[in-house]
Order: C-alpha cells, then structure tokens, then sequence
C-alpha cells in the first residue's frame, strides 16, 4: 500500500527505507561531510581566510589613524588626491565614508604583505577589489584588519559594492600594484 | 479521506474531486491572502522588468535614484508580501482542508489579514513616497520613515497570528477527530513551514522593533548586530519558503500523477532536519564581515555540518523517485525514463513543479552551497552572483511551484474554470526559462565582479573608470533578455489567474463529477492517491540524482580552484 502526500498515513510508517533511498542518503551524507570539511581544511592550507584581526573601533579614532597613515606613506597628488605608497609589512588604513574610500589612490608592492584596515564612518560598505573580485563587508564601528598579499602587477579598483546611498555607483578607488 | 463530522457542518462543503471537506472561513480566507498575493506579484514584476531593462548597461533605463527604489520595492513585494500573503494561503489550506476540520477563530484571520495589508500599505507608501531608500535590508544607520519599520513589523505581527491558528487548527483537528492516523505528509511539511516562520518572525520582531526606535532617535543600534538579527528574518523567511515549496511539491506529485511518498520516515525526518538546522543559514550574509570569527562562520554556514542541505537532498531524490514510482505503478514502466515522457506536460500544474524542481535543485542549490562556503563567499559576495543564486531558489523554485499550485487552486477554491487555458499551459516554460537565462547573466557577471544593486557600473560619474571585459556585458544582455522573457512569463500567470478568478465561468459540482470544464487535465480524473501495491523501484531518477551530484562537485571544486588563484588574504 503506497499513498500521495496529501493521505493521512494510517498505523505504523515507521519502516525501514528502500535500498536506493538508503543508498541517495548515504551518498549525502558524505557529500555533506565533504562540503563541512573543506572549510577548516582551507583554513589549514589555503591562501585565502576570512580571519583577519576584527575590533571595535570608535569612527574618530579610525578616522584619525586614517589621517596619520596618509600624511606618513604620501608620495604625490592625482587630481588633488593624496597617493600613499605604504612600505612593506605596514598597516593600511582605508576609510570608508561620504561615497569615498580615503587614501583614493593606492600604490602596492607585488608578492608583499599588508594589513590593510577597513571600516566607515558613516553607513556600511562594500570593498570589492576589481578585476580579482576579492570583497569584504565594511561596518560602521568595527575594524577588520586583513593580511593582503598582491599576486600581480596593474592597475586595480575598489568598488563599493554595498548599497551607501544615492551616489552608491560613484564610489571608487585606485590601487596600483607595482613590479 | 471523509472522516466523522465536525462542528458546524453547514459551514462544510465536499469537494467533488478530492473528496476533502472544505470548511468555508478557510476557504475565504485562502481567496483573500491569496488575491493579495497576486496583486503584490504584479506590483513586484512591474519594478522587476524596469530593473532589468536598467541592470542591461546598454538600456540603462531608469534614472538612480528609482532604480534604488525599486530595488527597495521589487525586494519587499517579491521577497515578503508575495510569498508570505501565498504562504498564508497554503497554511490555511494544508490545514483546515487537508484535515477536513474547521478553522478556529476565523475572525482573527481576518484581523491578521487586516494587519498584513496596513503593514503593507504603510511600507509601499513609505517606498514609493522614496521615505525609505533603504533596501530590502535596511541596514542602519541608513534610515527609513519609522512607518516603514512600523509596517513591517503590523505584517510580522499578522503573519505570526495565522502560524498560531495554523497550530490551533492541527489541535481542534485531533481533538474533533477529523481525519485518522498521522497527519499528511503535506500537513506535517506545512506545519514546518508554520514552525520556521514563528521562528523567523520572533527574529524580525526582535530587530525590527529596535530599528522602529532607533529610527525615532529612542535608542541606539549597533550596525553588526543588527545584520546578525536581520538575518535571522531575511534568510530564515527564505527557509520558509523551502519548506512550504517542498509541501506543494508533494502535493502536486499525488494530485497531478498520483506520485507516492516513497517512505513517511525518510520524508518527514528530512523537515525535522529543516527546522533543527535551516535557520543557521542567516549566516551566509555575514562570511566576510569583521563581527565574527571563523569557527562561528565555519558551524553557521555548514547548518550544524550541511544538516540542511542533506534534507534537501533527500526530498530532491524523493520528490521525483516518487513521482516516478507512482507513475510505474499506473503502468509507465517501459525503461529508465517512459514515467517522464509520458508525464502530463501540458499541464501547467505538473510542469511548473517539475521545473521549479529541477531549476531549484540543479541551479539554486549548487551556487547557494557553493556562495555560501565560507571562503569562496570571498568571490561572490555583494557580486551579482548573490541575486543569480536567489533568483533560481525563490524564484524559479518557491515562485514557480507556487505558480503551478495556483491552477488548481483557482478550480478547487475558488470553484472557476481557467480562462486561457492555452496561455497557462506554456506559462511555466516561458517563466522558468526567463528566470534560467537572467540568472545565468547574473552569475556569469558576478564572476567577474559586477556588483549587485548598483545603479551604474561604468562609473561614468565616478572618480576613476572601472573597465569591465565585454563578457560581462554580455552576461549583463542575457539578464535584461531573461528579464523580459521572465517578466512575460509573470505577466500571463497574473493575467490568467485575474481573468478566471474575477471574469472566469464558473467550475460547477457538475464539471467536477463529470470531468469536464477548462481546468487541469488531472482533475478531469483525478490519478489514484492510494496505491494497493508497494513498490521502491526508481532507477530513472537515481541517474538524475548522480548528474545532480557530479554537477555540484564539479562546480564546488571549480570555485576553490578559482578562489585559489586571487590575492592571499587572511
């Protein structure tokens, strides 16, 4: 006796299931396992994390370390905007806020590490880098501080790719990497 | 199915073609969530057809400032007022009717109706008035009218009334001893769905209240916690989705081919699973945010080690396997796969789950596991390949199923034939392939970085120019292309239903019992719902199911090798 979804099962259901769903839920389940395991295994081996070091930061203080950092690593001026070069091994500080990153444009060195900070001063953020489509979320309040490491010369962007507000889409920045 | 009577029995009618008695406050109250929901769809595909003709960067049609509106529209009316009025239909019908019981305390359906349609009235005013450019999602500090807030929070408050009488309903039924044995397995789903959505609306009751303070300068709000909460209604809501799809995808398996339930036990435990494990899921929106630290990411993401997505492999390998042993035992043996040839596909209510099936399986579950994998969210998120994941679960899924379900919900409630039969039976195809294409260009643009909800991606006002390869226009043509056939595809579903519902001739006792009248071939005859046979035998769908498998594996260890190959970061 079989019967639709809609019947109300009478007396005992609780019967053991056919081979070939008993075969579908063990496939499953090690698929399952697999997908779970992967996570902490890239954790191990994998370049790519999620980690970094997060805090709480209070918007002024996160702006004026922003200031600091760029009066520090300034090389020049592109269209009146300061262009950092921060040395290697260095913190970044890039200040989301008012439909701008601040520094707008940055020089990067290849195959060197950076702990690049970001966070807002005004509403959440997205950073998107372009074209390696790398993003992270940018929190008004918090400091998320990731270890960055370029792989490759040219010229990048940093999009805004968290909706800020009307002039969303005029957000952006420059990220040159160099040789 | 014609249990001992109940109280009231005038309020009672029998349906001719199922057999279920059918309480008539239920009844109405399915009529009126269900009208909403249509006229909220129509107010949600209009602003969808204008979003894609503006996400098409070389239409562009819509100035900035609406196109951020609409998106803020499009994602309230679809996300929340469509599905949610639906989903109160289908909790209204997969209890009082299934269970041939009364519904108690129907005027306080009607005072969780009246809540929903102000809290929606004072959102839509709120959104288009432009006092809430907020999104969807609303993340503070960005600000909204407090009416906004106050609105949603009336609707929660109205949604959460009917989960209760849902419940008291399963507890009149047994008490008045309408129905014998368990309850049906599209009951227990429901009552899954009711179950997850208490949990959902808790979650939005305990955000969305600060927020309407917060909005009024009462209190403060931490902007990570308050994504933290949300989440636990913008995503958990979407699960509820899962569940009440997953019912009416055994629903319309019995009455469309009088497809079986392979086995209660499997099946019922796979929506414990649900409820145990799915509202873990609001975790996918916060992998790469700095609140949280990887073991809370790693555990949340994974549903407690893919708990989640293991029920939903099941019910994708018993849905169809069912679907195929019951079309066996009515005779459809010849080969792997004569139960899907010879399968009803003119009939709108078969096809439109079949696909709604295949597209949520197939396409919405691979890229949603895959985007929510904690590191490889690192390329996808905020990218266009979140709407091109959400739009082949919700939409080619939970909407599409709920599309089918709706061409015998216009004969069996509201007793009328379907006007432009011909138009509904290619409705499903034209719908699903539009969502399919326009999802596809979503997913294909998110790969190389195009950003979701944004209004101009060649910056043409922007400090510096952002330069993206040809591809990605390409991929941005097919959504605009996928968007309209899409929206066409919308527009006939609410089309045919208006004109049966409001102009259609009427579906008469006499149709029902002589199988005639313009409704779905199946209703005509209805396919067995009890089979004197057993059977387990269901190799055409163990094939579908290990493409299935190999397609997701392929993806999944496609996108580490891509994440592999990006800066290091960590």
């Amino acid at each position: 006796m079989m019967h639709s979804g809609i019947v109300a099962p009478k007396g005992l259901w609780w019967v053991p299931a056919g081979k070939q769903e008993k075969l579908w839920v063990t496939v499953a389940f090690i698929w399952c396992m697999i997908l779970f395991l992967s996570m902490p295994f890239w954790h191990m081996v994998g370049g790519q994390n999620t980690t970094g070091v997060r805090s709480r930061v209070d918007p002024a203080a996160f702006n004026s370390r922003t200031e600091k950092f760029v009066q520090a690593y300034k090389v020049g001026e592109e269209n009146g905007l300061p262009v950092v070069a921060p040395p290697a091994g260095s913190h970044v500080y890039i200040r989301a806020g008012g439909f701008t990153w601040y520094p707008q444009v940055l020089k990067l060195k290849v195959g060197v590490s950076y702990t690049i900070h970001l966070s807002s001063i005004d509403v959440n953020h997205g950073f998107s880098v372009f074209p390696i489509n790398l993003n992270f979320q940018v929190v008004p309040g918090y400091d998320y501080a990731l270890t960055m490491t370029p792989n490759e010369a040219g010229e990048y962007r940093v999009m805004c790719n968290e909706f800020c507000g009307l002039a969303h889409h005029t957000m952006v920045a420059k990220v040159i990497v160099e040789p | 199915m014609n249990a001992s009577s109940s109280a009231l029995p005038g309020l009672f009618r029998t349906c001719p073609v199922t057999g279920l008695k059918v309480h008539g406050p239920a009844e109405n109250l399915i009529k009126a969530n269900a009208v909403v929901a249509v006229v909220t769809f129509l107010v949600g595909l209009v602003a969808a057809l204008l979003l894609a003709l503006t996400r098409w960067q070389a239409v562009h049609l819509l100035p900035a400032d609406w196109y951020y509106r609409l998106v803020t529209a499009h994602g309230l009316n679809m996300l929340i007022f469509f599905i949610i009025f639906f989903e109160m239909a289908v909790l209204y019908f997969a209890g009082p009717i299934l269970l041939n019981a009364r519904l108690p305390m129907p005027k306080v359906g009607w005072l969780a109706f009246v809540l929903m349609v102000v809290g929606a009235i004072l959102v839509e005013y709120s959104v288009f008035t432009g006092q809430a450019d907020v999104m969807f999602t609303s993340y503070p500090p960005l600000r909204a009218n407090p009416n906004y807030y106050l609105g949603i929070i009336l609707f929660a408050v109205g949604a959460l009334l009917v989960t209760i009488l849902f419940f008291a309903t399963l507890i009149v039924a047994k008490k008045e001893r309408t129905y014998e044995g368990s309850v049906p397995l599209v009951t227990f789903g429901a009552l899954t769905a009711a179950i997850i959505a208490v949990i959902t609306l808790l979650h939005g009751a305990i955000i969305m209240i600060p927020a309407w303070l917060w909005s009024m300068d009462l209190m403060p709000m931490d902007p990570q916690v308050y994504r933290l909460i949300f989440w636990a209604l913008g995503h958990s809501s979407q699960q509820i989705n899962v569940a009440a799809m997953v019912s009416i995808w055994y629903f319309m398996a019995g009455i469309t081919i009088g497809g079986v339930v392979l086995n209660e036990k499997i099946s019922r435990l796979a929506f414990v699973l649900y409820i145990l494990f799915i509202s873990m899921a609001s975790a996918h929106h916060l992998l790469v945010d700095p609140g949280f630290g990887p073991a809370w990411k790693v555990v949340n993401t994974s549903y407690f080690m893919y708990m989640a997505v293991l029920a939903s492999m099941i019910h994708g390998f018993t849905v169809p396997a069912g679907m195929e042993v019951g079309m066996r035992l009515r005779g459809y043996t010849k080969g792997l796969f004569e139960w899907l040839q010879k399968a009803p596909w003119s009939d709108p209510g078969f096809s439109a789950t079949f696909l709604s099936l295949v597209i949520f399986g197939f396409l919405g579950g691979v890229t949603g596991v895959v985007i929510g994998t904690e590191q490889i969210n690192i390329i996808a998120h905020n990218t266009l390949r979140i709407p091109g994941h959400f739009h082949v679960t919700v939409v080619g899924g939970t909407a599409l199923a709920f599309m089918g379900v709706t061409y015998y919900v216009v004969p069996l409630i509201f007793r009328k034939q379907i006007v432009g039969m011909s138009w509904a039976r290619i409705q499903p195809y034209i719908f699903g392939a539009g969502i399919v294409i326009m999802a596809t260009g979503m997913t294909i643009a998110g790969m190389f970085g195009v950003p979701r909800r944004h209004w101009d991606i060649s910056f043409t006002q922007a400090p510096f120019k952002v330069e993206f390869p040809a591809a990605s226009d390409m991929a941005l043509g097919l959504l605009g292309i996928g968007g309209i056939i899409a929206f066409v595809g919308g527009l006939i579903y609410t089309l045919v239903v208006v004109a049966s519902v409001f102009f259609g001739p009427s579906y008469t006792e006499e149709m029902a019992r002589t199988g005639k009248g313009n409704v779905p071939a199946p209703l005509h005859k209805l396919p067995p719902q009890v089979h004197n046979k057993d059977e387990h035998h269901a190799p055409g769908t163990m094939v579908l199911v290990f493409i299935f498998l190999a397609v997701f594996a392929v993806y999944f260890f496609t996108n580490w090798k891509v994440l592999s190959m990006i800066w290091k970061v960590g």
